[in-house]
Protein backbone atom coordinates (compact mmCIF):
# COMPACT_ATOMS: atom_id res chain seq x y z
CA UNK A 1 0.00 0.00 0.00
CA UNK A 2 1.17 3.40 -0.75
CA UNK A 3 3.04 4.27 2.51
CA UNK A 4 2.97 8.67 1.98
CA UNK A 5 -0.87 9.31 2.07
CA UNK A 6 -2.80 6.12 3.08
CA UNK A 7 -4.63 6.23 -0.19
CA UNK A 8 -5.54 2.46 -0.69
CA UNK A 9 -3.29 2.19 -3.75
CA UNK A 10 -1.36 -1.65 -3.91
CA UNK A 11 1.90 -0.45 -5.80
CA UNK A 12 3.46 -2.85 -7.84
CA UNK A 13 6.46 -4.80 -6.47
CA UNK A 14 9.49 -5.12 -8.84
CA UNK A 15 10.85 -8.53 -9.28
CA UNK A 16 14.04 -8.73 -11.27
CA UNK A 17 14.74 -11.85 -13.15
CA UNK A 18 16.73 -11.86 -15.94
CA UNK A 19 16.63 -15.59 -17.10
CA UNK A 20 16.36 -17.22 -20.86
CA UNK A 21 12.75 -17.00 -21.33
CA UNK A 22 13.43 -20.92 -23.06
CA UNK A 23 15.16 -21.88 -19.60
CA UNK A 24 13.01 -24.86 -19.07
CA UNK A 25 13.75 -26.04 -22.57
CA UNK A 26 17.13 -25.52 -22.24
CA UNK A 27 17.45 -27.59 -19.44
CA UNK A 28 15.52 -30.43 -20.71
CA UNK A 29 17.53 -30.09 -23.53
CA UNK A 30 20.79 -30.54 -21.34
CA UNK A 31 18.91 -33.82 -19.80
CA UNK A 32 18.57 -35.10 -23.67
CA UNK A 33 22.07 -34.39 -23.91
CA UNK A 34 23.40 -36.66 -21.31
CA UNK A 35 21.45 -39.28 -22.65
CA UNK A 36 23.11 -39.30 -25.54
CA UNK A 37 26.70 -38.55 -23.91
CA UNK A 38 25.85 -42.11 -21.88
CA UNK A 39 25.37 -43.96 -24.63
CA UNK A 40 28.35 -42.38 -26.40
CA UNK A 41 25.78 -41.87 -29.52
CA UNK A 42 26.02 -38.58 -31.51
CA UNK A 43 22.99 -36.68 -31.78
CA UNK A 44 22.12 -34.36 -35.27
CA UNK A 45 19.58 -32.44 -35.94
CA UNK A 46 18.53 -32.39 -39.52
CA UNK A 47 17.02 -28.81 -40.60
CA UNK A 48 15.34 -27.74 -43.68
CA UNK A 49 12.86 -26.01 -45.59
CA UNK A 50 9.66 -29.08 -46.37
CA UNK A 51 10.82 -31.23 -49.16
CA UNK A 52 14.76 -30.35 -49.44
CA UNK A 53 14.97 -34.33 -49.16
CA UNK A 54 15.81 -34.52 -45.19
CA UNK A 55 14.17 -38.31 -45.10
CA UNK A 56 15.85 -39.32 -48.79
CA UNK A 57 19.13 -38.08 -47.37
CA UNK A 58 18.62 -40.45 -44.23
CA UNK A 59 17.74 -43.26 -46.32
CA UNK A 60 20.52 -43.08 -48.68
CA UNK A 61 22.68 -42.77 -45.31
CA UNK A 62 21.43 -45.79 -43.66
CA UNK A 63 21.94 -47.75 -46.20
CA UNK A 64 26.12 -46.84 -46.76
CA UNK A 65 26.54 -46.79 -43.24
CA UNK A 66 25.18 -50.33 -42.87
CA UNK A 67 26.86 -52.12 -40.12
CA UNK A 68 29.57 -49.13 -39.64
CA UNK A 69 27.50 -47.02 -37.67
CA UNK A 70 24.18 -47.82 -36.56
CA UNK A 71 21.81 -45.71 -35.82
CA UNK A 72 18.28 -44.57 -35.48
CA UNK A 73 15.68 -42.04 -36.46
CA UNK A 74 13.63 -39.40 -34.39
CA UNK A 75 11.29 -37.57 -36.95
CA UNK A 76 9.25 -34.84 -36.61
CA UNK A 77 6.35 -33.94 -38.64
CA UNK A 78 2.74 -32.12 -37.84
CA UNK A 79 0.79 -34.65 -39.52
CA UNK A 80 1.33 -38.98 -40.45
CA UNK A 81 3.78 -41.21 -39.89
CA UNK A 82 5.05 -41.64 -43.12
CA UNK A 83 8.45 -40.71 -42.89
CA UNK A 84 9.13 -43.15 -39.89
CA UNK A 85 7.91 -45.65 -42.10
CA UNK A 86 10.00 -44.80 -44.83
CA UNK A 87 12.98 -45.68 -42.80
CA UNK A 88 11.98 -48.64 -40.68
CA UNK A 89 11.62 -50.04 -44.05
CA UNK A 90 16.01 -50.14 -43.64
CA UNK A 91 15.70 -52.01 -40.96
CA UNK A 92 16.53 -49.04 -38.89
CA UNK A 93 14.49 -47.96 -35.54
CA UNK A 94 12.20 -44.91 -36.00
CA UNK A 95 10.22 -42.63 -33.88
CA UNK A 96 7.89 -40.74 -35.19
CA UNK A 97 6.89 -37.66 -33.35
CA UNK A 98 3.51 -35.87 -34.67
CA UNK A 99 3.73 -32.21 -33.30
CA UNK A 100 0.05 -31.49 -34.22
CA UNK A 101 -0.25 -27.88 -35.61
CA UNK A 102 3.28 -27.26 -33.72
CA UNK A 103 5.49 -26.21 -36.43
CA UNK A 104 8.84 -27.27 -34.52
CA UNK A 105 10.10 -29.76 -32.23
CA UNK A 106 11.54 -29.68 -28.65
CA UNK A 107 13.74 -31.11 -26.19
CA UNK A 108 10.18 -32.06 -24.62
CA UNK A 109 9.27 -34.02 -26.78
CA UNK A 110 12.23 -35.73 -28.40
CA UNK A 111 12.73 -36.54 -24.49
CA UNK A 112 9.13 -38.47 -24.95
CA UNK A 113 10.55 -40.01 -27.85
CA UNK A 114 13.72 -41.28 -26.35
CA UNK A 115 11.43 -43.14 -23.59
CA UNK A 116 10.90 -45.09 -26.56
CA UNK A 117 13.86 -45.61 -28.26
CA UNK A 118 16.73 -48.14 -27.01
CA UNK A 119 20.03 -46.02 -27.28
CA UNK A 120 22.31 -48.83 -26.21
CA UNK A 121 24.02 -50.28 -29.48
CA UNK A 122 24.00 -47.32 -31.47
CA UNK A 123 26.74 -45.02 -32.71
CA UNK A 124 24.18 -42.06 -34.64
CA UNK A 125 20.95 -40.58 -33.44
CA UNK A 126 19.49 -38.43 -36.40
CA UNK A 127 16.82 -36.15 -35.73
CA UNK A 128 14.79 -35.04 -38.40
CA UNK A 129 13.39 -31.63 -37.29
CA UNK A 130 9.66 -30.09 -38.38
CA UNK A 131 10.80 -29.25 -42.15
CA UNK A 132 10.86 -25.42 -41.49
CA UNK A 133 13.62 -23.14 -41.66
CA UNK A 134 12.38 -20.47 -38.98
CA UNK A 135 10.81 -22.23 -35.72
CA UNK A 136 12.96 -24.79 -35.15
CA UNK A 137 16.34 -22.72 -34.92
CA UNK A 138 14.93 -21.42 -31.36
CA UNK A 139 14.28 -24.33 -29.53
CA UNK A 140 17.18 -26.59 -28.46
CA UNK A 141 16.75 -30.27 -28.78
CA UNK A 142 20.49 -31.51 -27.06
CA UNK A 143 21.58 -32.53 -30.12
CA UNK A 144 25.16 -32.01 -30.27
CA UNK A 145 25.43 -31.32 -34.09
CA UNK A 146 22.69 -29.15 -36.35
CA UNK A 147 23.01 -29.92 -39.63
CA UNK A 148 21.12 -27.63 -42.25
CA UNK A 149 19.52 -28.56 -45.93
CA UNK A 150 19.28 -25.80 -48.91
CA UNK A 151 18.07 -27.68 -51.91
CA UNK A 152 19.60 -26.22 -55.16
CA UNK A 153 15.35 -25.75 -56.44
CA UNK A 154 15.54 -23.78 -53.33
CA UNK A 155 17.45 -20.81 -54.05
CA UNK A 156 20.94 -19.96 -53.10
CA UNK A 157 20.56 -16.62 -50.37
CA UNK A 158 18.35 -19.05 -48.22
CA UNK A 159 21.04 -18.00 -45.92
CA UNK A 160 20.64 -14.63 -45.88
CA UNK A 161 16.71 -14.92 -45.59
CA UNK A 162 16.86 -17.40 -42.12
CA UNK A 163 19.98 -15.96 -40.37
CA UNK A 164 18.88 -17.63 -36.89
CA UNK A 165 18.56 -21.30 -38.64
CA UNK A 166 22.19 -21.18 -40.49
CA UNK A 167 23.65 -18.87 -38.10
CA UNK A 168 24.32 -22.11 -35.71
CA UNK A 169 24.58 -24.82 -38.48
CA UNK A 170 27.92 -26.98 -38.15
CA UNK A 171 27.59 -27.94 -41.44
CA UNK A 172 25.46 -27.00 -44.63
CA UNK A 173 24.39 -29.48 -47.09
CA UNK A 174 22.91 -27.99 -50.57
CA UNK A 175 21.20 -30.77 -51.03
CA UNK A 176 19.45 -32.21 -54.61
CA UNK A 177 23.06 -31.89 -56.41
CA UNK A 178 22.01 -33.66 -59.14
CA UNK A 179 20.05 -30.59 -60.59
CA UNK A 180 22.48 -28.44 -60.65
CA UNK A 181 23.39 -28.44 -63.93
CA UNK A 182 19.37 -28.01 -64.60
CA UNK A 183 19.04 -24.68 -62.56
CA UNK A 184 21.83 -22.68 -63.60
CA UNK A 185 20.68 -19.81 -61.74
CA UNK A 186 21.95 -21.92 -58.10
CA UNK A 187 25.35 -21.14 -57.48
CA UNK A 188 26.89 -23.45 -54.52
CA UNK A 189 29.46 -20.35 -53.68
CA UNK A 190 26.85 -17.82 -53.19
CA UNK A 191 25.79 -20.34 -50.29
CA UNK A 192 29.37 -20.47 -48.80
CA UNK A 193 29.42 -16.39 -48.79
CA UNK A 194 26.16 -16.12 -47.28
CA UNK A 195 26.61 -18.59 -44.49
CA UNK A 196 30.29 -16.62 -43.72
CA UNK A 197 28.31 -13.18 -43.84
CA UNK A 198 26.62 -14.59 -40.33
CA UNK A 199 29.93 -15.07 -39.02
CA UNK A 200 29.66 -19.22 -39.09
CA UNK A 201 32.45 -21.31 -40.35
CA UNK A 202 30.54 -24.26 -41.10
CA UNK A 203 31.28 -26.29 -44.29
CA UNK A 204 29.47 -26.60 -47.28
CA UNK A 205 28.55 -29.74 -48.72
CA UNK A 206 26.62 -30.15 -52.18
CA UNK A 207 24.98 -33.57 -52.14
CA UNK A 208 22.51 -35.50 -53.78
CA UNK A 209 21.30 -38.81 -52.77
CA UNK A 210 20.32 -39.53 -55.91
CA UNK A 211 22.85 -39.88 -57.53
CA UNK A 212 25.70 -40.26 -54.82
CA UNK A 213 27.37 -37.07 -55.52
CA UNK A 214 28.49 -35.86 -51.91
CA UNK A 215 27.99 -38.95 -50.00
CA UNK A 216 31.38 -40.23 -49.18
CA UNK A 217 32.21 -36.37 -47.92
CA UNK A 218 28.89 -36.30 -45.66
CA UNK A 219 29.54 -39.57 -44.47
CA UNK A 220 33.36 -38.53 -43.57
CA UNK A 221 32.00 -35.59 -41.80
CA UNK A 222 29.52 -37.66 -39.55
CA UNK A 223 32.71 -39.99 -38.66
CA UNK A 224 34.56 -37.09 -37.83
CA UNK A 225 32.35 -35.51 -35.60
CA UNK A 226 31.84 -39.31 -34.07
CA UNK A 227 35.57 -39.21 -33.51
CA UNK A 228 35.67 -35.66 -32.06
CA UNK A 229 32.78 -36.66 -29.79
CA UNK A 230 35.01 -39.80 -28.12
CA UNK A 231 37.92 -36.86 -27.58
CA UNK A 232 35.65 -34.98 -25.64
CA UNK A 233 34.21 -37.47 -23.61
CA UNK A 234 38.08 -39.09 -23.33
CA UNK A 235 39.39 -36.03 -22.20
CA UNK A 236 36.36 -35.55 -19.14
CA UNK A 237 37.50 -39.09 -17.98
CA UNK A 238 40.73 -38.39 -17.81
CA UNK A 239 40.14 -34.93 -16.33
CA UNK A 240 37.88 -37.23 -13.52
CA UNK A 241 40.45 -39.35 -13.03
CA UNK A 242 42.90 -36.67 -12.28
CA UNK A 243 40.68 -35.18 -9.79
CA UNK B 1 4.66 -19.23 -35.53
CA UNK B 2 6.00 -20.34 -32.65
CA UNK B 3 5.53 -17.08 -30.56
CA UNK B 4 2.86 -19.02 -29.08
CA UNK B 5 5.10 -21.52 -27.59
CA UNK B 6 7.44 -19.00 -26.06
CA UNK B 7 4.61 -16.81 -24.71
CA UNK B 8 3.51 -20.36 -23.04
CA UNK B 9 7.11 -20.74 -21.28
CA UNK B 10 7.20 -17.24 -20.62
CA UNK B 11 4.08 -17.16 -19.20
CA UNK B 12 4.62 -20.16 -16.93
CA UNK B 13 7.83 -18.69 -15.76
CA UNK B 14 6.19 -15.42 -14.66
CA UNK B 15 3.40 -17.52 -12.97
CA UNK B 16 5.44 -20.07 -11.13
CA UNK B 17 7.46 -16.84 -9.83
CA UNK B 18 3.99 -14.99 -8.81
CA UNK B 19 2.33 -17.98 -7.10
CA UNK B 20 6.12 -18.40 -5.27
CA UNK B 21 5.74 -14.54 -3.89
CA UNK B 22 2.46 -15.35 -3.10
CA UNK B 23 1.54 -12.58 -5.56
CA UNK B 24 -2.63 -11.62 -6.40
CA UNK B 25 -1.51 -10.75 -9.88
CA UNK B 26 0.91 -9.66 -11.94
CA UNK B 27 0.82 -6.06 -13.35
CA UNK B 28 3.80 -6.22 -15.89
CA UNK B 29 6.28 -8.31 -17.81
CA UNK B 30 9.42 -7.08 -19.28
CA UNK B 31 11.22 -9.09 -21.83
CA UNK B 32 14.59 -8.33 -24.37
CA UNK B 33 14.30 -9.51 -27.60
CA UNK B 34 17.44 -9.86 -29.57
CA UNK B 35 17.31 -8.80 -33.06
CA UNK B 36 18.60 -12.40 -34.14
CA UNK B 37 16.64 -14.22 -31.53
CA UNK B 38 14.34 -15.59 -33.95
CA UNK B 39 11.44 -14.35 -32.68
CA UNK B 40 9.09 -10.97 -33.85
CA UNK B 41 8.10 -8.65 -31.26
CA UNK B 42 4.92 -7.95 -33.06
CA UNK B 43 4.03 -11.71 -33.31
CA UNK B 44 5.31 -11.84 -29.70
CA UNK B 45 2.90 -9.44 -28.45
CA UNK B 46 -0.23 -10.85 -30.30
CA UNK B 47 0.35 -14.19 -29.04
CA UNK B 48 0.66 -13.03 -25.58
CA UNK B 49 -2.48 -11.38 -25.95
CA UNK B 50 -4.07 -14.52 -26.84
CA UNK B 51 -1.87 -16.89 -23.64
CA UNK B 52 -2.79 -14.30 -20.84
CA UNK B 53 -5.95 -14.76 -21.06
CA UNK B 54 -7.46 -17.31 -17.45
CA UNK B 55 -3.52 -16.44 -16.05
CA UNK B 56 -2.24 -14.80 -13.35
CA UNK B 57 -0.97 -12.13 -16.04
CA UNK B 58 -4.07 -11.65 -17.63
CA UNK B 59 -4.50 -7.83 -17.20
CA UNK B 60 -0.15 -7.61 -17.19
CA UNK B 61 1.24 -5.40 -19.59
CA UNK B 62 3.81 -6.69 -21.67
CA UNK B 63 7.09 -4.40 -22.84
CA UNK B 64 9.38 -5.98 -24.98
CA UNK B 65 13.14 -4.03 -25.36
CA UNK B 66 14.27 -4.77 -28.67
CA UNK B 67 18.27 -5.21 -28.44
CA UNK B 68 20.17 -4.76 -31.70
CA UNK B 69 23.00 -6.82 -32.92
CA UNK B 70 26.27 -6.56 -31.79
CA UNK B 71 29.60 -8.40 -32.85
CA UNK B 72 33.12 -8.82 -30.99
CA UNK B 73 35.73 -8.70 -33.57
CA UNK B 74 39.04 -11.47 -32.67
CA UNK B 75 41.25 -10.26 -35.07
CA UNK B 76 41.09 -6.07 -34.73
CA UNK B 77 39.14 -6.02 -31.32
CA UNK B 78 36.43 -3.81 -32.31
CA UNK B 79 32.92 -4.26 -31.45
CA UNK B 80 30.59 -3.15 -34.17
CA UNK B 81 26.93 -3.37 -34.74
CA UNK B 82 25.85 -5.73 -36.99
CA UNK B 83 22.84 -6.38 -39.35
CA UNK B 84 21.18 -9.59 -38.59
CA UNK B 85 22.50 -11.30 -42.36
CA UNK B 86 25.42 -9.64 -42.47
CA UNK B 87 27.52 -10.45 -38.89
CA UNK B 88 31.05 -9.09 -40.31
CA UNK B 89 33.34 -7.14 -38.19
CA UNK B 90 32.24 -3.06 -38.98
CA UNK B 91 35.47 -2.06 -38.55
CA UNK B 92 38.14 -4.22 -40.46
CA UNK B 93 35.54 -6.35 -42.30
CA UNK B 94 36.65 -9.65 -40.49
CA UNK B 95 33.69 -12.39 -40.88
CA UNK B 96 34.89 -14.69 -37.53
CA UNK B 97 33.15 -12.32 -35.20
CA UNK B 98 31.49 -13.37 -31.94
CA UNK B 99 27.87 -12.18 -31.83
CA UNK B 100 28.12 -10.53 -28.29
CA UNK B 101 24.26 -9.07 -27.91
CA UNK B 102 21.25 -9.39 -30.37
CA UNK B 103 20.58 -13.38 -30.20
CA UNK B 104 19.34 -13.15 -26.33
CA UNK B 105 15.49 -13.31 -25.46
CA UNK B 106 15.23 -12.87 -21.92
CA UNK B 107 12.37 -12.46 -19.26
CA UNK B 108 13.92 -9.38 -17.68
CA UNK B 109 11.75 -8.50 -14.97
CA UNK B 110 8.04 -8.25 -13.19
CA UNK B 111 5.84 -6.34 -11.71
CA UNK B 112 3.46 -8.12 -8.96
CA UNK B 113 0.26 -6.94 -7.16
CA UNK B 114 0.63 -8.31 -3.75
CA UNK B 115 -2.23 -8.59 -0.78
CA UNK B 116 -0.57 -6.47 2.15
CA UNK B 117 0.46 -8.54 4.61
CA UNK B 118 0.77 -11.79 2.17
CA UNK B 119 4.28 -10.29 0.59
CA UNK B 120 7.07 -12.54 2.15
CA UNK B 121 9.62 -10.82 3.63
CA UNK B 122 13.68 -10.83 2.66
CA UNK B 123 14.60 -11.45 -1.04
CA UNK B 124 13.62 -14.40 -2.90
Amino acid sequence: MCQDCGCSVTLPEHVPLVKPLLARNDAEARHNRAHFDAHGVLAVNLMSAPGSGKTLLLEATIRALGAELPCAVIEGDLETDNDAARIRRHGVPAIQITTGSACHLDAHMVHHALHELELDGLALLFVENVGNLVCPASFALGTHRDVVLVSVTEGDDKPAKYPVMFRHADLVLVSKADLLGVIDDFEVEKVVQGVRALGNPAPVLAISARSGRGMPAWLEWLRGQRVALADVAGERRATLARI
Amino acid sequence: MHELAICQALLDEVERVARERQAERVAAVRVRCGALAGVEPELLHRAYEVARAGTLAADAELTIEESPVRVYCPRCGSETAARVQRLVCGACGEWRTEVVAGDELTLMSIELITAEGARPQGGI
